[in-house]
């Protein structure tokens, strides 16, 4: 276990940089820049600004020098948003898509399992086929065509929900229906699969011919190697949520990191958009990390 | 080498095969070519061009005697022809990005399987390191920083999908390198490079089919998100994406501006997974016994 940590941690260095210097040049090697304005600016006010913010210096040195600051935990300031650092930004930004994300992917894994459950045990029936479609739909259908109308039937037409800002949990239902229905889709297609593969195995059998009822069976026996796949999958599920966040923030009006970065992208707001980036990079590993973890608690054949 | 290269396409005949023989799958086929045929055909089909503005049907619903068969936008112009051009483009990028990322992701996992060793290792820990990054947002920034280019498109969205085709390659170049046909190949002196290109890619057909028709809409899915951001095709030019959210702003008043673009993609994708799905469970080892 401790080893299995230790050797993940040095793994994820190399991600990390490769990560940071892929977003670095890319931002930096980007026409344009964060004092990019209609008016022009002077010459000297222009050199006094790159000064001040070290951007006269060669790339290599930027990065060094933004790297020395990251490990102090200092992201650096916002160009766009004055008197804001980065890690002030995301600080209010991200208890929001925390939030939302968060209760998406919960719903995506009770709904998406229960479904999926349920399919499997209806395998070949009309059941099946009715919820398996509706799955598929799920998966092909984008976020950005359902949250618009979602918000069309519930909020405009039906009137039971606010169709955005930020409020009550009123607020928070939609965007997280339109974040989870595709992995709940998605997760239920894949709890069928395994499932009726875990009830058609012999230990299965064996526990059936004991006499333990179907619910014994699928909450003792079946279910824990049933989810395995769903657990392996949280990784790129947690990827998509991000994603699908940025649109979801978007329509709904949610002031979250999402409509942040497409904001500093748009502005050339360096430090910002790489402060979402590497912050994202560094979530995404430690969440990669924890699966890994619940996988082999889960299933006792892998060792760490 | 010739009864080699025909067990792979009986593979694909066989799969072909029952496929077909699904009522779901055939119809899913169907409907497929249904789509591609109207968005070639598009210019036949309607009066009116794809940035034409009708200043009397503004915002009109469907109609058959005005010819706005989906009804008309904002500024007048017709949902049905736009909906099938900015296809076009949707199915164009869609193919492209996929024909990219096959190419970079059969390379990368034949060369990485079949050298084995170190030289695999490293190829595959690139990967993996490549697989935590949160793409989209390269995706956004290369989108902004670059200019909305269409070729740009091909090429970024390309390059952020071809990790998963080039692990599934790797492993079935595993398991094939040390079957008869290749070591006899390289018995008779035929060089590494030709080995991978002559007879391991070729043999790799099925599995790849199955990943391409599994990729497209995947594809097509990231290239209408960008659009729908406003960073993907830009006008005169347009996409379903690009569509849907001209369609979201409209939907209170014009709700089939919203409707007709969601239904298009929507059911492209949808096809194209069911066939991916089915192609995917034809193929499967474990179904088809007899099968090496």
């Amino acid at each position: 276990m401790l080893r299995f940590t230790v050797k993940r941690f040095f793994g994820a260095i190399p991600t990390l940089l490769v990560l940071m210097v892929l977003a670095f040049t890319l931002i930096r090697v980007a026409p344009g820049g964060p004092f990019d304005s209609e008016k022009q600016l002077s010459a000297e006010i222009q050199e006094r600004l790159n000064a001040a913010y070290h951007l006269d210096e060669p790339l290599w040195q930027q990065f060094i020098r933004y790297l020395g600051n990251l490990l102090q935990g200092d992201f650096g300031p916002s160009f766009a948003y004055a008197d804001y650092t980065v890690s002030e930004l995301i600080a209010t930004g991200f208890p929001v898509s925390l939030k939302l994300g968060s209760l998406a992917m919960l719903l995506a894994i009770i709904a998406g399992v229960a479904i999926g459950t349920m399919a499997a045990l209806k395998q070949n029936t009309r059941t099946d086929y009715v919820v398996m479609t509706a799955a598929m739909t799920g998966v092909s259908v984008p976020t950005f065509v359902i949250a618009p109308l979602l918000v069309l039937v519930f909020a405009v037409t039906l009137q039971w929900f606010p169709a955005g800002g930020l409020g009550d949990w009123r607020n928070l239902v939609l965007p997280v229906i339109a974040l989870a229905l595709p992995q709940i889709a998605y997760i239920a297609r894949l709890t069928r699969g395994s499932m009726i593969e875990v009830l058609r195995s012999d230990y299965i059998r064996t526990a059936r011919a004991q006499g333990l009822t179907q619910i014994e069976i699928l909450f003792h026996h079946a279910l824990k190697p049933a989810i395995l796949p769903v657990v392996s999958y949280l990784g790129p599920a947690t990827a998509a949520i991000i994603t699908g966040s940025v649109v979801v923030e978007q329509i709904f009006g949610v002031p979250g990191l999402g409509r942040f970065f497409v904001q500093g992208a748009l502005n050339r707001d360096y430090t910002l958009v790489m402060g979402i980036v590497v912050f994202y990079g560094v979530l995404i590993i430690c969440f990669n990390f924890f699966v890994d973890i619940a996988y082999r608690w889960l299933d006792p054949r892998v060792k760490l | 080498m010739t009864g080699v290269s025909q067990q792979g396409h009986s593979l694909f005949r066989i799969a072909m095969r029952s496929l077909l023989s699904s009522k779901a799958t055939t119809t899913a086929l169907a409907l497929m070519a249904i789509v591609v045929l109207l968005t070639l055909a598009a210019p036949l089909l309607s009066p009116w061009d794809i940035d034409s503005t009708d200043w009397d049907n503004v915002a009109t619903s469907p109609s058959i005697e005005t010819a706005h068969y989906f009804g008309t936008d904002d500024v007048g112009r017709d949902i049905f022809v736009r909906t099938l051009y900015g296809g076009r483009i949707s199915l164009l990028v869609g193919l492209s990005a996929t024909m990219v990322s096959l190419v970079i992701g059969v390379f990368w996992g034949a060369i990485a399987g079949y050298a084995g060793g170190r030289t695999d290792q490293l190829m595959m820990r690139f990967v993996d390191v490549m697989y935590a990054m949160p793409f989209m947002f390269f995706v956004i920034l290369l989108m902004v920083f670059f200019g909305r280019n269409i070729f740009l498109i091909f090429v970024a969205v390309g390059a952020v999908n071809w990790l998963d085709m080039a692990r599934i390659v790797r492993g079935q170049t595993l398991s094939m390198k040390h079957r008869e046909f290749v070591e006899a190949a390289r018995a008779g002196g035929v060089s590494n490079l030709n080995i991978i290109r002559r007879h391991i890619i070729p043999n790799l057909l099925g599995v790849v089919i199955v990943y391409v028709t599994l990729t497209i809409p995947q594809v097509i899915l990231v290239e209408s998100f960008l659009s729908f951001l406003g960073l993907g095709v830009q006008e005169p030019m347009t996409s379903w994406g690009a569509l849907v959210n001209d369609g979201a702003a409209l939907m209170e008043s014009a709700p089939w501006t919203l409707f007709f673009p969601a239904l298009f993609l929507a059911a492209t994708l949808f096809c194209f997974n069911f066939i991916g799905d089915g192609l995917r469970d034809a193929l499967d080892p474990r179904d088809s016994a007899g099968e090496s």
